[in-house]
């Protein structure tokens, strides 16, 4: 472990120095040169993503995707969500089924906290079949709990341990507390990044260096609450683990709130991955994908001009 | 040179992200399929049992709830009536003539009436049972703890496993069967259950005797029992697996 660390410092200082020795004007990206400005210092090349962020990054890629879908596969063994230690059938919080109209035709009904929506086409009915989630989002795409589960339990190690790793990287490099942690400066601009953000107007110059508050909230807020939870909360639900450590089911409210707040949580991430591959579409898809992958973000310095 | 090793470093991480996406959506199928992958997911089992066991002291009792907890209603699920001409008899005499046989590997292999098995000492445990589908239910069973048997025939030492063969067969008479590690059966609550919320076991819920394997899923917990075989290897019973639901793609370990 203390040798991970090491190494994994070792990237970041390297990271670093190469931050520092980035002359802007020696940037060799073909878009530099597409920009009207002449100046050189208008464009900034910046090291934005060290070695090991990346690699958990793209990690996550398929591991979040296969886990949700298996996830969704176990959940469709049973498809209702509870609170409390037990699941009384007559106590759902939401309940996802097929349901016989007057007329014989079969409807998919999703009932939330005792209000039914007709979700026929992808919930509880879809493809001519009874099943709570339709087949193109689970993993196998038939009906298969044994197979869902050895996807599930397999990843999500795979998961946990890419967790592991990176939260030890972000820790020891101090990515978690410099660059994820909002300062006080942050928390006091609030207010004009939710307006920004509603606008859909976005941070350039030496502001889009660094993440934004609410990029910021996102980021640590999926990274050390959603993960973590996803995670306690699948631990809550397994009988062995509970016996070692009944807190957990005194921390969550019982096996069946561990399996809704695990459901929750789930649906956090979609979320997330829906608005994160949005904002990376919206604000520069190939910068900001060439970033994730080399590292290197540039940066558009606007009425910067060298009138000379 | 650098500005190529960029070039080939992302062409390699494109590639990668290709094959993991198609891998997640329209490949999933395909390696489902395939021998080797469920062969490898499935190691994360022996990972998983591995860790659970290296947390959990070994006596660590599952939660005991109190009256009040107790599910109104304990879903009855996979074989609610074993349908045979044997079992039929025995509901008519009321069980009467129902043993439970310890065999296999022990010292004095031994057999036990129902009478007499309710005549030893018992334990009552309200506990939660988790299907592997997903709920849970709250039931209050009382029943033989399985460590007292052994005590009296005594397991040989290479008896690694019991085998719980059951009454039951499946519509293609396939005989329903589970097993455990020795070891667990001298954990305090896995019991052979005779009585559910005070009342006999109905036929639903495993009359005459069930198992209570208190920190594993649903599926372990074999209904109508009959005998009890200490083994050294799984191998050769049933699928080979170590159970009925084994057989059909559930793992062993079902800590989770």
């Amino acid at each position: 472990m203390a040798e991970l660390v090491q190494s994994m410092d070792a990237a970041f200082r390297r990271g670093k120095e190469s931050e520092l020795s980035a002359d802007p004007s020696a940037s060799d990206m073909p878009r530099a040169s597409d920009h009207r400005v002449s100046s050189p210092s208008a464009i900034e090349r910046v090291y934005r993503h060290r070695l090991p962020v990346r690699i958990s990054h793209w990690l996550n890629v398929p591991f979040l995707i296969i886990l949700i879908m298996s996830g969704l596969q176990i959940f469709n063994a049973h498809p209702a969500l509870y609170w409390g230690d037990r699941s009384d059938r007559d106590r759902s919080l939401l309940s996802i089924r097929p349901v016989q109209t007057a007329g014989g035709e079969i409807k998919g009904l999703t009932t939330i906290l005792g209000h039914p929506f007709d979700t026929t086409g992808v919930l509880g009915y879809s493809g001519g079949m009874r099943r709570a989630f339709p087949a193109w989002a689970t993993i196998p795409s038939a009906r298969w709990l044994a197979m869902g589960r050895q996807w599930h339990l397999f990843f999500a190690w795979l998961f946990v341990i890419n967790g592991l790793v990176f939260t030890a990287y972000a820790l020891a490099s101090r990515h978690a507390t410099s660059d994820l942690v909002p300062t006080k400066k942050d928390w006091r601009g609030i207010g004009k990044s939710v307006r920004d953000h509603l606008l859909l107007r976005h941070p350039a110059g030496d502001e889009a260096k660094r993440y934004n508050v609410l990029q910021k909230l996102a980021y640590a807020g999926v990274l050390f609450i959603v993960a973590p939870l996803i995670v306690l909360t699948g631990l809550a639900m397994s009988p062995m683990i509970d016996t070692a450590f009944p807190w957990l089911l005194t921390v969550f409210g019982g096996r069946q709130a561990a399996r809704t707040i695990h459901f929750i949580a789930c649906f956090s991430f979609v979320g997330f991955i829906l608005i994160h591959v949005i904002q990376v579409i919206l604000t520069g898809f190939f910068n900001n994908i060439r970033s994730m992958v080399t590292g290197w973000f540039l940066v558009k310095h606007q009425g910067v001009t060298h009138e000379t | 040179m650098k500005h190529e090793r960029a070039i080939e470093r992302r062409r390699f991480l494109k590639g990668t992200l290709g094959a993991a996406s198609l891998v997640a959506l329209s490949g999933c199928d395909n390696l489902t399929q395939s021998s080797w992958f469920p062969a490898s997911l499935s190691k994360a089992e022996r990972w998983t049992e591995a860790a659970q066991r290296a947390v959990t002291p070994r006596d660590a009792l599952a939660k005991e709830y109190g009256a009040a907890d107790i599910s109104t209603i304990f879903p009855a699920n996979g074989n609610t009536d074993p349908g045979t001409k044997e079992y039929a008899q025995h509901v008519t005499q009321n069980f009467s003539e129902w043993t439970l046989e310890v065999v296999g590997l022990v010292q004095t292999p031994r057999s036990w009436s129902l009478a007499t098995l309710k005549e030893l000492p018992s334990r009552t445990q309200i506990t939660r049972h988790d299907c592997v589908e997903g709920w849970s239910a709250i039931g209050k069973w009382t029943g033989i703890p399985v460590g007292d048997l052994l005590h009296h025939v005594e397991p040989l030492p290479n008896a690694c496993y019991a085998v719980f063969h059951c009454a039951d067969v499946d519509d293609e008479g396939i005989a329903y069967y589970e097993s455990m590690a020795t070891a667990d059966c001298y954990h305090p609550q896995t019991i052979l259950a005779y009585e559910l919320n005070g009342a006999p076991l109905d036929i639903p819920h495993g009359a005459p005797l069930r198992l209570r394997f208190e920190r594993q899923l649903g599926y372990k917990q074999a209904k109508y029992v009959m005998k009890i075989e200490l083994v050294e290897s799984l191998v050769g019973i049933g699928g080979g697996k170590g159970g009925y639901w084994e057989d059909q793609g559930y793992e062993w370990y079902a800590g989770i």
